[in-house]
């Protein structure tokens, strides 16, 4: 047994790590805090397991005042912006937000985000933690004009997701909650601020993103906790559910070598605009891929973890890149990169690292398709 | 009956020249949520402080070293479909395997108790 034991995505505590607002409340729930992307943020509090539940079937609630929250004010075409990302931004509607990513021009995932588009010439987007001062650097760089600001220290997001997320919101703050459908949100007035509820998340229940002011974010995360069908749940218990949903995480299934054709994305790449790395991406479509994604479940509990060698007929075809034991399906699940020819859906594989070696089955995402995400 | 601990953090339970071991609590607080533990097979021959068995938790894997040696004369079947069972009652109902022991002068190179806790605080 070793003494040394780190969560997938923690990194060594060798610079000054960053506190969220949250910081002494998690230490007061005698959390397990952790560095995730520069951050000093809970692991867990009760357990990831039990955590893990009472997001499948209550309402949990997650500090990610990490992530940052950068602002775009201007003309979205003669900016430039518009060709900034994989998506197009002047299409979404206002009270609309849209997922993709912002790539180099090899292709590969700089970061993957989410644009919310708050009024005809004004867009927040969504940036992971770690990614967030390079993310703003290269945006920038590529803006003729038009104003854009970080607004991630002012800004705190909490979110709380969960089959009850929404009768608890309505509870609390008015039935305008029960309005908003997948991937819209709404401006609104909570505890006397601005404040952004967003129907988007990271676990497959239905749940909403709360932006509000940092200096708010307290008061609103103990309001909500005082509810008892309410409980925290720290960024242990948030991978097992987004890998449950098979979401990518950046920094292990995206990256900057890794394009999101290999990584199953192409859904949110808009080939019918222009956006740096485009030219990359519709080389490697005309070459064919050398490599993409797999989603495979283990036989037994055995949990597939980041850099463990997969092998197809006795060949290795690639390498896992997220996995973890899954509670909900009571085996080991995993995602990776691998040759094509070892895609196919039933599959055979195995998964070795060093003496460990167990068998799986390439098969289709979600690998939890039983979530409230859409109810 | 007298517990002696590894510097790996597995326990041993001594009587009538059988040993019956598993992890400290501390090692299974660590771990957190345990999902997996896997076992020799009854019948295996262990040697002290070598490989055991392995265990996993949602955060980590990490093998189990043996605490003494001898062979497994029996295994915690339980834990093959229940392993929580390890953080619930690490030192107890958490128990792994038995060990028929070869040499009780072993126990002379593990911790009793106070050493163990001395130890942990010295971590």
């Amino acid at each position: 047994m070793p003494s040394n034991i780190t969560f997938p995505g923690e990194e060594a505590m060798d610079e000054k790590l960053k506190s969220t607002p949250l910081n002494a409340r998690h230490r007061s729930l005698n959390a397990l805090m952790a560095p995730f992307g520069g951050w000093d943020m809970p692991i867990q509090y009760a357990g990831i397991i039990a955590e893990h539940g009472w997001c499948r079937e209550k309402a949990a609630l997650f500090d990610i005042c990490h992530m940052g929250e950068f602002l775009f004010e201007g003309d979205f075409e003669g900016s430039g912006l518009e060709e900034v990302f994989t998506f197009s931004v002047k299409t979404i509607p206002v009270g609309r937000s849209r997922y993709g990513f912002l790539l180099n021009e090899q292709g590969g995932v700089i970061d993957d985000l989410i644009v919310f588009r708050l009024a005809e010439n004004k867009a927040m987007i969504v940036v992971n933690a770690a990614t967030i001062a390079n993310d703003f650097s290269v945006i920038k760089s590529r803006l003729r004009n038009g104003t854009f600001t970080d607004i991630t220290d002012e800004t705190g997001k909490i979110d709380l997701q969960g089959p009850l997320a929404r009768q608890i919101l309505v509870e609390v703050f008015g039935e305008q909650i029960a309005q908003i459908p997948y991937f819209k949100f709404i401006s609104m007035q909570l505890l006397g601020c601005e404040a952004i509820v967003s129907r988007t998340g990271y676990t497959g229940e239905l749940g909403y993103e709360i932006f509000l002011s940092s200096g708010k974010i307290g008061e609103l995360w103990d309001l909500l906790l005082r509810d008892e069908r309410v409980k925290p749940a720290g960024l242990g218990a948030r991978d097992v559910l987004r890998l449950e949903m098979g979401y990518s995480l950046y920094g292990h299934d995206i990256d900057e070598n890794i394009t999101p054709l290999e990584a199953g994305l192409e859904g949110f790449v808009n080939f019918s605009k222009e956006f740096v790395g485009k030219e990359a991406l519709l080389c490697q479509k005309e070459r064919g891929l050398a490599r993409r994604k797999v989603a495979f479940e283990v036989e037994g509990r055995r949990s597939p973890r980041q850099h463990y060698e997969i092998l197809c007929s006795g060949e290795n075809v690639g390498c896992v890149t997220s996995g973890v034991f899954s509670p909900m399906l009571g085996r080991g699940i995993g995602i990776g990169l691998v040759k094509p020819e070892a895609t196919g859906i039933g599959s055979r594989l195995i998964i070795c690292h060093e003496r460990v070696s167990m068998e799986a089955t390439v098969c289709e995402l979600p690998f939890y398709p039983g979530g409230s995400l859409r109810a | 009956m007298n517990i002696y601990f590894t510097k790996e953090h597995e326990w041993v339970k001594v009587q009538d020249g059988v040993g019956v071991a598993g992890i400290s609590e501390h090692a299974a607080h660590e771990l957190g949520d345990i999902t997996f533990v896997e076992l020799p097979k009854v019948g295996t021959v262990v040697e002290q402080f070598k490989l055991l068995g392995s265990i996993e938790s949602v955060k980590a894997a990490s093998d189990i070293f043996a605490p003494v040696s001898g062979f497994v004369i029996k295994i915690n079947e339980a834990l093959e479909t229940a392993p929580e069972v390890v953080n619930e009652s690490a030192e107890d109902a958490g128990w792994m395997v038995w060990i028929q022991m070869g040499d009780a002068s072993e126990l002379k190179n593990l911790m009793t108790r106070e050493q163990y806790d001395e130890y942990l605080k010295s971590l």
